[in-house]
């Protein structure tokens, strides 16, 4: 189906960089081109302008020595929320960039689950100019499905498509009407975009705080079962196949949701989905051994072993296209609380990177390459923004990793306002090392 | 005991704590004209034995049998602030109801007078006997508190860091009273 | 006498606080249960106070309404002539919307020495003792642990069948929602009984025999063989997930009657954390009847606590709780 009413995905502008620049010495893995190699890669005016063994540099290029370090197309984190506007005490887009830039990602979208909750042009365009302003990192915005997020009627997708949307999704909520669901993915074919859904039943959550299982039941703690994301996610693929239209599910946690998604590319369905690094690397016996952290507690909740192997294992085999860190800030107060009424989520942008490099490369789980692939290529493609490769002319995004380094995760280091991670002192090889954006070094 | 004292020297033999025992018996009947109303309390724990000997030696000598109960202090000790973890709790049993009786509180060492004070917080929380007397097999001096004895079976003159132990054979496997001193320096 | 001869136990007690049974060894258990022997005997005399806890202050700070439990602290800090200090939801202090975060800094600038907590929400005394000097005694926090009730289960058992290893326990009623039935679980198994729970499909918790119990539907089967009958209040209301259509049906289901126990074992006894739910959990002569030891829990609940108090009184901490 292909009446979309603007074929290319309108890039918002962001500052260039004036001088050209020369990123010498490191070892380039681009896995869009099938490329490891050492060599020197040239940025100028804002794009890719070449790569090759000891490039010349043009009169006034900047020099970025990249020895020891590898160097990557920019970095895309297709699920974060900034909380601007409205929540600017637990983050903002100034904050939530620069703690992209200091994660090693040149680009992010946004969540429109704000205040007010972005399903308009001006929200939209209240995020680009803040970005912009802030100049830390690229802003995709995602909008609502629905009127304030209501979850009744269709939110004005072609407004803010042109104000600069990428994808759309109530996320923070589900879209529980299906036929607003039916609805949904039928007219954003219009603009050729993703329809991103946050999958569970709040019926059959209920009061459930945790996963529904052997922790649980020990803790005293309401829980919430696999079945309230596996009967929607079961529900919309059904209605993908009358459709059609481009589905993505949100933050996999279960066995099950892996089972749907690999059954409904197999039978050719336009389905896409993601995983955070919290369900690849924690499971629920990390509330019981936090005793009630309420770092860990989020939507969806941290499964069980059988489900995190099963997430890993959709990974390496491919039925889960990206990594997406669900970045979700909260102030230190409104955490710090009983477990049983503290806001979800927890904190993604600073520690994802280290996280995968370590658990995932280092580990042997998957090659260098393919990490890149799931942090990169594959999001700008869900995104469909341009990024996620160096080939020439694409824009001059650009990520430098250390393979070596040996880092504590310190959160009271973070860029973020917040505070809310599990991974407080977490040991790990392997960090973000700098990032370019549009030619530009981004100094934090 | 502290694990840095040595035994210096045996301080009574069985068979003088069986005499001194047989003596203290005869003087707390003198002194209370019989048995009637008499009761024996034996302070937990080696003050338990002690007091069920002189039971004994009092039903040979007077043909009747004296009550004997015991008694744990620990919840009246007064340095409870300051020593930690909790003392472990032992029962007190009584046995019987105390007002009006004539009360024989049994210790095997007297000391600074503290679990003598706490003894008497203790029964009085339990009725209001007619007298209360005290028995202790060993005096060794130091008192923090004016607390005497009524019947005494020896007194010891000690130094304060010394230590005093009374050992039952009923409980300890033999029966003597030893006094322990510092390891001498070297 | 020098007072040095007993001062340690096997286990002496020594941690700050008292948050579950979960964390406990069974020496440490026996600990309790061993001092609260000697308390049962305050209760006996005319006179029924030590002054062992003279000058300290507890606080209770109950944000779920109980009298039972509170009373029975109440008593026990009464009985150890300790200074008690009553917070409840019904006082303004605790209905404002204070977070319990700030809730705790206010009582740390009063400097108890000891605080027992009920609250709604599983892991609050965890936050309390962590924040506090004062030792934190959980007095229930929502379904997760009532230890002290645990401890005053077992001493009964104790009591009346002079021991737990061996026996068959068997736990009847809303399992899901129970804190009673999770630290009783722990203490059981720690001491060597065999644990059943008995509920409704829709009242029976998700991987439940992970916690070392073996797991049936029917109260039939929890009565077979059982030497202690534990059976624990029904409260439909307090579901609202459509869990149980109504309490008559519960109790057809699933109520301990005369006629049910008449397959129970020889020298069972039947037991309840109250309060009772007469006709709906259990039949009233049952609950009166011979076999039950509900009464006797309530004696002992007092010596229970009376022992928690003492022993977490003598632990000093430098700091707030736990490193």
């Amino acid at each position: 189906m292909s009446d979309t009413n603007s074929g290319a995905k309108k890039s918002p502008d962001f500052p260039v960089g004036s001088r050209p620049v020369v990123v010498r010495g490191g070892r380039v893995v681009d896995p869009s081109q099938d490329l490891d190699a050492r060599v020197d890669l040239l940025l100028a005016d804002g794009v890719v302008a070449g790569l090759g063994e000891s490039i010349d540099a043009p009169d006034g290029a900047q020099e970025v020595d990249a020895s020891g370090l590898v160097v990557c197309p920019g970095l895309i984190d297709p699920h974060v929320h900034l909380r601007e506007p409205g929540q600017e005490h637990k983050e903002t887009v100034r904050t939530g960039t620069m703690a992209a830039a200091a994660g090693g990602f040149t680009a992010v979208a946004c969540m429109a689950n704000t205040s007010p909750v972005n399903d308009d042009a001006a929200v939209t365009e209240l995020i680009l100019s803040q970005a912009r302003r802030a100049g830390f990192a690229r802003v995709y915005p995602v909008g609502t499905v629905s009127k304030r997020m209501a979850g009744e009627e269709l939110s004005e997708m072609g407004e803010m498509f042109a104000a600069g949307a990428v994808a759309f999704s109530d996320d923070g909520v589900v879209v529980a009407h299906p036929e607003l669901m039916r609805r949904a993915l039928l007219y954003a074919q219009h603009y050729d975009v993703p329809i991103m859904q946050h999958a569970e039943d709040l019926r059959l959550t209920g009061d459930g705080v945790m996963h529904e299982g052997e922790h649980s039941t020990k803790l005293g703690l309401q829980g919430i079962p696999r079945s309230a994301e596996d009967v929607i996610v079961a529900r919309d693929l059904i209605l993908l196949e009358e459709t059609g239209g481009r589905y993505h599910v949100q933050h996999l946690s279960t066995v099950r949701e892996v089972e749907l998604l690999r059954d409904a590319k197999a039978r050719g369905l336009t389905a896409t989905c993601e995983v955070s690094p919290h369900h690849l690397f924690l499971t629920d016996k990390a509330v019981a051994d936090s005793e009630f952290s309420t770092d860990c507690k989020m939507k969806p909740p941290l499964r069980a072993e059988s489900d995190r192997q099963a997430l890993l294992a959709g990974l390496v085999e491919g039925t889960i296209d990206c990594i997406a860190s669900d970045h979700a800030p909260h102030h230190p107060d409104e955490k710090d609380v009983e477990f049983s009424v503290a806001p979800y989520g927890i904190l993604g942008l600073e520690t994802t990177v280290s996280l995968c490099l370590d658990r995932l490369v280092h580990a042997g789980v998957l090659p260098l390459a393919r990490v890149i692939h799931l942090l990169s290529t594959a999001p700008a493609k869900i995104l469909g923004v341009p990024g996620g490769t160096l080939a020439e002319g694409s824009p001059a995004d650009v990520t430098l990793l250390d393979l070596e380094a040996e880092v504590t995760i310190d959160k009271n280091a973070f860029r973020s306002k917040s505070r809310n991670t599990p991974f407080d002192g977490w040991k790990l090889k392997g960090r973000a090392a700098g990032t370019i954006v549009g030619g530009r070094q981004i100094a934090l | 005991m502290p694990p840095t004292l040595e035994p210096k020297k045996t301080l009574l033999d069985s068979k003088q704590i069986r005499r001194l025992v047989r003596r203290i018996a005869g003087e707390i009947v003198e002194q209370a004209g019989g048995t009637t109303d008499l009761m024996l309390v034996g302070i937990r724990s080696r003050g338990v034995p002690f007091a069920e000997r002189l039971a004994v030696e009092i039903e040979a000598m007077e043909g009747a049998a004296v009550p004997v109960g015991t008694l744990d202090i620990t919840l009246y000790r007064d340095d409870l602030s300051t020593i930690a973890p909790q003392p472990v709790v032992r029962e007190t049993k009584l046995g019987q109801p105390i007002d009006d009786r004539v009360i024989v509180l049994c210790d095997d060492v007297l000391f600074s007078g503290r679990t003598i004070r706490a003894a008497l917080d203790a029964l009085i929380d339990y009725g209001r006997p007619r007298a209360v007397r005290l028995a202790v097999v060993v005096d060794r001096g130091h008192r923090e508190l004016p607390i005497q004895a009524d019947y005494v079976g020896k007194v010891v003159p000690t130094a304060s860091d010394e230590h005093v132990e009374v050992r039952f054979d009923e409980v300890d496997g033999t029966t003597d009273v030893r006094l322990f001193t510092r390891e001498e320096e070297a | 006498m020098a007072p040095a001869a007993e001062t340690r136990s096997a286990a002496a007690w020594t941690r700050k606080d008292l948050l579950g049974i979960a964390e406990l060894s069974a020496d440490e258990i026996r600990t309790i249960l061993d001092t609260a022997e000697s308390f049962r005997e305050v209760a006996e005399r005319p006179i029924k106070k030590v002054p062992t806890l003279r000058g300290k202050t507890v606080v209770n700070l109950f944000f779920e309404s109980s009298t039972r439990t509170r009373s029975s602290f109440e008593i026990a800090e009464k009985r150890l002539s300790a200074d008690g200090l009553n917070f409840s939801a019904s006082t303004s202090a605790l209905t404002k919307g204070e977070s319990l975060v700030d809730t705790a800094l206010n009582l740390q600038a009063m400097a108890p020495d000891l605080i027992v907590i009920r609250h709604a929400y599983p892991g609050a005394p965890h936050m309390l003792a962590r924040r506090l000097k004062a030792g934190v005694i959980n007095a229930g926090d929502g379904a997760h642990e009532h230890p002290t009730q645990a401890l005053l289960d077992a001493f009964t058992i104790r009591q009346r069948k002079g021991r737990i290893e061996g026996l068959k326990v068997s736990i009847v009623g809303d399992i899901e929602h129970s804190r009673v039935v999770r630290s009783n679980i722990h203490l059981l198994r720690k001491l060597g009984a065999e644990v059943t729970v008995a509920a409704p499909r829709t009242l029976m918790p998700v991987d439940v025999e992970s916690m070392g119990v073996r797991a049936v539907h029917s109260i039939d089967e929890a009565i077979d063989g059982a030497d202690v009958i534990m059976m624990l209040r029904i409260q439909l209301e307090r579901q609202g997930r459509m869990s149980f259509p109504s309490t008559r049906e519960y109790f057809n289901l699933f109520g301990l009657t005369t006629e049910r126990m008449a397959r129970a074992k020889e020298g069972v006894i039947v037991m309840h954390p109250g309060p009772m739910n007469r006709g709906v959990e259990i039949a009233s002569d049952v609950a009166d009847g011979p076999f039950s030891v509900i009464l006797e829990q309530v004696t002992n609940g007092v010596a229970v606590r009376m022992a928690v108090l003492y022993l977490l009184s003598g632990v000093r901490s430098e700091d707030g709780g736990e490193g």
